[in-house]
């Protein structure tokens, strides 16, 4: 009555499944279409109110100042999406760039030794999440709480209450400087270049064999357990990630706005409304790459817009405040 | 029934302490339950017994208060009751004590009794008179080996069944309902649950006594209902039955499903996996040999450690002494990953629960395994085409291999998962319940696919509550009773020797 298991000739029982289909990915439940639809009505506002934006030299200047967010997004995308959450980022954040501006102390000759500790810094306190979220069993709410405190702390100690040193030129221009007079596109900032090849990156891990295992370790730990798959190693590579995407997003943001003690403060949050606004479940197992990054982009677009209309910056967190709550509410009202 | 009726009668003109009539109950269009009639009588102890599936939790729900019946009429004293929560069926006086225990294990042995209801003087909880009446209480039932004052994650487990009891004589209880009583207890502990039960009795209590262990159910009671599928096949006086015809009560029906054709004889004779004095907390000296090209089936009560047996092979609760031979060679399995790369896989009976990763495509879930444990880039585009031949081969049927797995029935569902462990190319199959909740269509295709395995040189455990299932599918049956094999039968064996095994009704050979 079935055909035989293990030997069936190509194509034959095409009948049962169809093939590879890859039918409606964009409307799916965690697909990109909210996101993408969401983010062109932004930009058609802003078109309205300040055509020139889209000069290209303005569009690409734009880009390149969300690339710390959009990196930030992307790292905090593989921790929600394998069910857990990572606050420390914000504070790891100040931390690379306090760190930073005091061993560079505007030596050039220091940028890359510090550059290289950095990432050794955004691996360890990734790693240390990772563990104490999966060894220890610390809700990950709670493990990266600590770690946000502890960072915060640990640099006000460890720089005397205020920042010192600097950050050599060499240091910062991938936040602020550009390639200029590039055909067709004129000033390329560095940061936007940076960011292609972390997204790039990210894009082929998220599509990897690990990539795919997290989604699902999100979606269902105990299965992913019985099928042979180190569920806590999972988690640490996604905190790990974010821990690394963090550090990225110091670089650029140090170089861009300068060294001080609020370089990151907030930018968790930030950083889990893009992600959660681009379609991904908070709990974990659902949710695509390139919506957390799109929803990046589009809070980016959207502080711009609000910056063009006069609204007050300080409304950014009651925003962002709203569409965490709008977005889990749209999700919760779906499953029903 | 009506030999019964007139017997109950003789107690006098009192109505029963409790009276069941007609009760029904469905869950989505489900029958569970068909008409059940059950009585209880002051100061009775009246066993429910019958196979996994029979019904029993889901009438003592009803009788507690946790679901309300869809049709019939429960009585208590005569009167009618109709419970819409157990805090009502509790004032009422229906006590019941589950398998697993609801205490408190840093409060004391009062603060548990008198948990949510403690007695107050001027709005202050009364510690002393707490703890004089958790003494009276303690007193009552016989118990004297620890104070009011003891905490009770401290206690034992047969002691802490004692203040389950107590807590529930706390608030009246008139009956008492005892789900598998000695589930938890070792032998010595079950002499004490006895004397405790006894003495409830005599208070007036009327206890119905809810178990596997037909021993325990002769030895207390006076009286006997067996279900089966949801009816109460009989109520028997304790005195006029035995084990055997209790049995044959539980189990007697017809085998009527086609099962695919057995291994020839002589065919299985490799021994692919070997297991040698295997124990841990579930289980004690088990001695196992599975061969190449059988169908082993397992039997054995809910809580025999029929799971806990392969999910020891498994690496997923490993075996903590003993020895296991793969092919001959001693292999340490000690988590789920060493297993699987040792060419072991294991479907569980909780699909929902660990099989699936409900909100992945289907395609994602068969991918599964084999990029978890075997990861490669170079090699993806090749395992996914062997995976969706596999789909194909084993007949999912879906919307397409994307749509998510939540959306596919169980039986395909079940089907995905198979896929996800043939890619692997398994050389020991550890199937639990591979047809629970599954339609009859889907189960003979995967009852085929299971022989087929075989037939191609895996090693196939199988466990089953069906015992028809179970006894048309396999070549040989080990029966586990109490964490460990109780006895081992053959492909010819009936339904009567596999329950006479699982119960303790008859004692298995020692191999």
């Amino acid at each position: 009555m079935t055909a035989e298991v293990t030997r069936e000739p190509e194509g034959a029982a095409a009948r049962p499944v169809a093939g590879g289909v890859v039918r409606g990915r964009l409307v799916r439940p965690g697909g990109v279409l909210p996101i993408v639809v969401i983010l062109a009505l932004l930009l058609v506002l802003i078109a309205i109110q300040q055509p020139d934006f889209f000069q290209p030299a303005s569009l690409l200047s734009f880009l390149g100042r969300s690339a710390p967010i959009i990196i930030l997004a992307a790292g905090q995308y593989f921790v929600i999406v394998s069910g857990e959450f990572d606050l420390s980022v914000g504070s790891l954040v100040t931390a690379q760039v306090v760190v930073a501006a005091r061993l560079i102390d505007s030596d050039p000759g220091r940028t890359w030794p510090v550059v290289l500790l950095l990432f050794g810094f955004g691996l360890l306190v990734g790693v240390a999440n990772g563990l104490v979220t999966t060894t220890l069993r610390v809700p990950s709410f709670i493990t990266t709480l600590g770690m946000y405190l502890i960072l915060v702390g640990a640099v006000y100690l460890w720089s005397d209450g205020a920042p010192r040193g600097g950050l050599s030129d060499e240091f910062r221009r991938f936040g602020r400087l550009a390639f200029e007079d590039v055909p067709l596109l004129g000033r390329l900032p560095y940061a936007l270049l940076v960011l292609l090849a972390v997204a790039v990156l990210l894009l082929l891990f998220s599509r990897s064999d690990a990539g795919r295992t997290l989604v699902a370790v999100g979606d269902n730990p105990r299965t992913a357990e019985l099928t042979g798959v180190r569920v806590g190693r999972t988690k640490t590579v996604a905190f790990v990630i974010s821990g690394l995407a963090a550090t990225v997003a110091a670089i650029l943001l140090g170089g861009y706005s300068g060294v001080s003690f609020q370089a990151g403060l907030g930018l968790e949050f930030t950083a889990i409304t893009a992600v959660v606004l681009g379609g991904v479940a908070l709990g974990g197992g659902r949710g695509a790459l390139l919506g957390a990054m799109l929803g990046a982009l589009t809070l980016e677009t959207l502080f711009t817009l609000m910056n063009f209309y006069g609204v007050s910056g300080a409304l950014k967190s009651t925003v962002q405040g709203l569409i965490i709550l709008a977005a889990v509410s749209v999700g919760a009202l779906r499953r029903r | 029934m009506v030999t019964i009726r007139s017997e109950t009668a003789e107690s006098g003109g009192d109505p029963p302490l409790l009276e069941l009539r007609g009760i029904t109950k469905a869950f989505l269009d489900v029958r569970v339950l068909h008409g059940i009639d059950l009585d209880l009588r002051r100061g009775e102890v009246h066993a429910v017994v019958g196979e996994n599936g029979a019904g029993k939790s889901t009438l003592m729900k009803i009788i507690s208060g946790v679901y309300p019946p869809d049709g019939g009429s429960v009585a208590l004293d005569g009167r009618p009751v109709s419970f819409r929560s157990p805090r009502q069926a509790q004032s009422a006086g229906v006590g019941i004590i589950h398998q697993e225990f609801n205490l408190l294990p840093e409060r004391t042995v009062a603060e548990n009794v008198f948990l949510g209801h403690e007695p107050l003087r001027r709005g202050l909880v009364d510690t002393r008179t707490m703890l004089r009446r958790t003494a009276e209480l303690l007193d009552a039932v016989g118990e004297t080996s620890f104070a009011p004052t003891a905490r009770v994650g401290g206690l034992g487990v047969a002691r802490q069944q004692v203040v389950e009891i107590v807590k529930a004589l706390a608030l009246d209880a008139r009956l008492l309902i005892m789900d598998e009583p000695t589930a938890a207890l070792a032998d010595h502990e079950v002499e004490l649950l006895y004397g405790l039960v006894r003495r409830l009795q005599e208070r007036g209590i009327g206890v119905l006594y809810v178990s596997h262990r037909l021993v325990e159910v002769f030895d207390l009671s006076s009286r006997i209902t067996v279900l089966k599928d949801g009816r109460r096949v009989t109520t028997v006086p304790t005195a006029r039955t035995s084990q055997d015809q209790l049995v044959r009560h539980m189990v007697g029906r017809e085998l009527a499903h086609y099962y695919p054709p057995r291994a020839e004889p002589g065919r299985a004779d490799e021994v692919r996996l070997s297991i040698r004095n295997g124990a841990n907390d579930r289980l004690r000296g088990v001695d196992l040999d599975l061969r190449a090209g059988e169908v082993l089936g397992i039997a054995g009560l809910q809580g025999s450690g029929r799971s806990a047996l392969a999910r020891a092979v498994f690496g997923v609760a490993p075996f903590t002494s003993g020895e296991v031979r793969l092919g001959g060679r001693p292999v340490r399995l000690r988590t789920v990953r060493s297993a699987v790369r040792a060419g072991i896989v294991y479907i569980t009976e909780d699909r929902k629960g660990e099989g699936i990763a409900a909100r992945q495509s289907v395609l994602d879930n068969a991918l599964l395994a084999g990029r978890a444990v075997f990861p490669r880039w170079a090699g993806r585009a090749a395992r996914t085409v062997r995976v969706r031949e596999l789909l194909a081969a084993v007949e999912v049927r879906a919307a397409g291999d994307q749509q998510e797995i939540r959306f596919l029935s169980g039986g395909n569902q079940q089907k995905v998962v198979l896929a996800r462990w043939l890619a692997l190319s398994p050389r020991v199959l550890l199937f639990d319940e591979p047809t629970r909740g599954i339609d009859v269509g889907a189960k003979s295709a995967i009852h085929d696919l299971v022989r087929r395995l075989a037939r191609d040189g895996a090693a196939v455990l199988m466990i089953s509550s069906e015992l028809p299932e179970l006894l048309g599918m396999s070549d040989r049956i080990v029966v586990m009773r109490d964490g460990a094999v109780a006895g081992e039968l053959p492909a010819q064996a009936t339904e009567e020797d596999v329950m006479g095994l699982a119960t303790g009704a008859v004692r298995g050979e020692p191999r």
